[in-house]
């Protein structure tokens, strides 16, 4: 099957916690202050993270399960 | 959107106060030093973000003129803005400019310089701003501070609805210096922990 994910690129993420605001589905955590982690078991693919995030770096990807 | 809202979700409320009531009473800016040191500590005790990703009442103010009211043309932002140099620089710049003014400060503490009542935007332009200055029982160099702080606090909400309005809603928060210190204590404090993820 084939779905789509939001990844973030980890270097570039503020860690400003944008994204874990909108996420419908709770999957943005932002553990160490560094940078989010998506989990994707739980990441629908929405896109509203990508569109929120300040910075830009984070895109849904196809992900083949 | 489906969370539930909770009672940290109304902090912008409190930003928004700060901001009008330096435009009444300088003495008020004082209170702006809540949100230079509960960041940083929750930092070095903490070691996250809390701050940013919960609390901080400015990023939600950008959020809620920017996305709810529609101020925001919600661009990307250029790469040179995010770009870790850009950010680090500016973080320096900062902290060299806030170092300035605690030294204009304590020049009026000692009695040096006499009280300059303006309010400097964007490091440049000085905008007179004696009205909210009513004479009081400290020394001239609370007030000092108080006009110096206030500067700060006014140039980074200035550049904030610039950045907001160009580029997405919360764009200052790609370059906020407290959230570039945060992150840095952050990554000093979690080194050995941050692999795992
Ligand atoms: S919104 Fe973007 S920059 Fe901010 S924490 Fe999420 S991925 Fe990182
Ligand atoms: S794409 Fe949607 S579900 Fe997936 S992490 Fe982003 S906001 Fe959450
Ligand atoms: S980056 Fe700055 S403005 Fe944005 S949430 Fe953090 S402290 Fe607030």
């Amino acid at each position: 099957m084939i779905r789509k994910k939001a990844v973030v690129s980890i270097n570039e993420c503020v860690a400003c916690g944008c994204c874990l605001k909108v996420c419908p589905r709770n999957a943005i955590s932002i553990p160490a202050g560094i940078h989010s982690v998506i989990k994707h078991e739980l990441c629908v693919g929405c896109g509203k993270c990508v569109k929120e995030c300040p910075a830009s770096v984070i895109s849904l990807e196809v992900i083949e399960e | 959107m489906n969370r539930k809202k909770k009672w940290y979700d109304y902090l912008w409320l409190v930003s928004l106060t700060y901001l009008i009531l330096g435009f009444f009473n300088i003495l008020f800016a004082w209170l702006g030093l809540f949100c230079f040191f509960i960041p940083l500590l929750i930092a070095i005790i903490n070691g996250n973000k809390a701050y940013c990703n919960k609390y901080c009442g400015r990023g939600q103010l950008f959020a809620l003129i920017g996305g709810r009211f529609g101020l925001s043309s919600k661009k990307d932002i250029p790469k040179w803005l995010k770009s870790k140099t850009f950010r680090y620089g500016f973080l320096i710049f900062f902290l060299t400019m806030f170092c300035l003014m605690l030294w204009n400060t304590y020049l009026v503490f000692a009695g040096n310089n006499d009280l300059n009542m303006i309010v400097t935007l964007l490091w440049t332009f000085k905008l007179p701003w004696h009205w909210v200055y009513h004479g009081m029982l400290f020394s001239a160099g609370v007030a000092q501070f108080a006009f110096g702080f206030y500067s700060v606090m006014l140039t980074s909400t200035v550049l904030g609805l610039l950045t907001m309005i160009l580029f997405k809603p919360r764009s200052w928060c790609v370059y906020c210096p407290m959230g570039t210190m945060t992150q840095l204590i952050c990554q000093a404090k979690n080194r050995n922990t941050t692999q795992e993820n």
